[in-house]
């Protein structure tokens, strides 16, 4: 049987590595062969970013090789995918390497896009790509005070960043000995501060608390560079003097390019996370279409799932479990403490009051990734 | 005019049912029908807000079973 991963980011990483556990002893015997395809021989662990553009990491420490994380028996080319040939069972790269599979697995990720907001990308600090973080954490450094508006696009991967991003800004202004010199607006494009009510509900008090100002029904129009002001969807405007921005978010564009999804989302069915129409080809992480968090955790548990699945498929013929929507987010409230959310399709989350430990978890979390990344954890 | 695009956000939690009507929306046409499925009775209340506030149509608005399902147009 031959498996190939489309995709060498956390989700592809994850169930690659999961598989080649499971199957290790197939992959020797040569009747399985498991292929990885990615963009890049780097691995980043996203999560970190955050860190960085706040100075508490440096890129060097949220990147690794990727041949570095791989299994044994996982075959890892650079090369692209640029055709996804579905029907006929093949992928076609870059390089003109032809690939052929019985079952696939596509985690190609998603990108934060500026062309739908003119202004945007110019005007904005953003944690969000390795350019960007770096470059807020300068222009943080240099900020002396005044207005700093958050701004949040639609669809964007870390749902919980936007709130984190909030009370790190609030916390590193307030070391500085600055924060009374500085003006904090979150904004929010629905009706609540956070999508999860649970959340919302935890967090308006800790703004209060923190003196953070906030608007809702907040969607991003365009920015007024010139006279450094915000303009809404809704009608409403933003003064700032610093922006920072959760970008909007697309899949990449060779999913669009190969008519496979609007936008670079997959359609996928939420229980089997197979592509609709295509029962040999997975998806997972950010890519696919469903109505859930595009989060590293969800990629994670997907990945669980997909890995048993293509195990037991080879073995028995049929796949034996189900996704069930899982999430696990950490959420940093403060400099030293932190609260989690899990949840699931049906179970919405419990907020509890954050806890020093809970933030000591997270920032252990962010070393441990590369063990989680290499299917130990 | 194209057919109805149906966004099925049952059982979700986040980003949301409006969330993700936000973002259909964007990449509709002036003048496309959505219809937004949703087990949030919060999506009852909030996503008519949001069309009004934003100058879009409110189609319609109905619970069958557990699912409300809440039509709307692009306007702008
Ligand atoms: C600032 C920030 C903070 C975050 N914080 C958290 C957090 O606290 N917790 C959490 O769980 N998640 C967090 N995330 C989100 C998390 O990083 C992503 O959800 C996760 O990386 C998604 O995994 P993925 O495998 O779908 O995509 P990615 O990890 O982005 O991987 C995509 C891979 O596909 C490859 N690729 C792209 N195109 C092709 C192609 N054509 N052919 C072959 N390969 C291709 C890329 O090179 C890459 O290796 C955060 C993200 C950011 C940016």
């Amino acid at each position: 049987m031959r498996i190939l991963v489309v995709g060498g980011g956390m989700g592809g990483t994850i169930v690659a590595n999961n598989v080649a556990r499971r199957m290790s002893k197939e992959i020797r015997q040569g009747k399985v062969e498991l292929t990885m395809l990615s963009a890049t021989d780097q691995h980043w662990y996203q999560p970190g970013l955050l860190y960085v553009a706040f100075g508490k990491m440096a890129l060097n420490d949220i990147c690794r090789d990727q041949s570095t994380l791989l299994e044994p028996g996982i075959k890892f080319f650079v090369d692209p995918v640029e055709e996804f040939e579905l029907n006929e069972n093949r992928v076609r790269t870059k390089s003109g390497v032809v690939h052929d599979f019985d079952l696939l697995v596509i985690a190609t990720g998603c990108e934060a896009i500026y062309d739908e907001v003119p202004g945007l990308e110019k005007a904005s600090e953003t944690p969000y790509t390795k350019h960007g973080a770096v470059k807020m954490f300068k222009r943080l450094r240099e900020f002396e005070g005044g207005k700093v508006a958050i701004v949040v696009g639609v669809p964007h991967k870390c749902p919980i960043a936007p709130i984190e991003i909030t009370f790190m800004l609030h916390e590193f202004f307030e070391k500085r000995g600055i924060r009374d010199k500085v003006q904090l607006q979150y904004t929010y494009p629905i009706a609540r501060i956070h999508n999860i009510e649970n959340i919302a509900k935890w967090a308006v008090p800790e703004f209060e608390r923190m003196q953070i100002d906030y608007e809702t029904f907040f969607n991003i129009k365009e920015v007024d560079i010139d006279n450094k002001v915000v303009h809404s969807e809704e009608g409403t405007e933003k003064e700032y003097d610093l922006l920072v921005a959760v970008p909007p978010h697309r899949g990449m564009p060779v999913i669009e390019e190969n008519g496979m999804g609007d936008d670079g989302w997959i359609p996928t069915d939420r229980y089997k996370l197979t592509m609709d129409g295509h029962d040999n080809v997975f998806v997972l992480g950010d890519t696919t279409n469903l109505p859930i968090s595009k989060t590293g955790s969800t990629a994670h548990f997907e990945s669980e799932v997909i890995g048993e699945n293509i195990a037991s498929i080879f073995r028995t013929g049929s796949a034996t479990r189900e996704y069930d929507g899982k999430v696990y987010c950490f959420i940093e409230a403060d400099q030293d403490r932190a609260t989690n959310a899990c949840f699931n399709y049906i179970d919405p989350p419990e907020i509890k009051a954050p806890t020093k430990s809970m933030h000591m978890l997270k920032m252990s979390y962010n070393q441990w990734y590369w063990s989680s990344a290499r299917g130990l954890l | 005019m194209s057919e109805t695009t149906v966004i099925d956000a049952c059982n979700t939690f986040c980003p949301g049912p409006l969330m993700e009507l936000i973002g259909f929306m964007k990449r509709a046409d002036v003048g496309d029908e959505l219809e937004l499925l949703s087990t949030d009775q919060g999506s009852a209340t909030d996503v008519p807000a949001w069309i009004a506030k934003v100058g879009h149509e409110m189609i319609s608005s109905e619970k069958v079973g557990d699912i409300w399902h809440l039509k709307v147009r692009k306007m702008k």
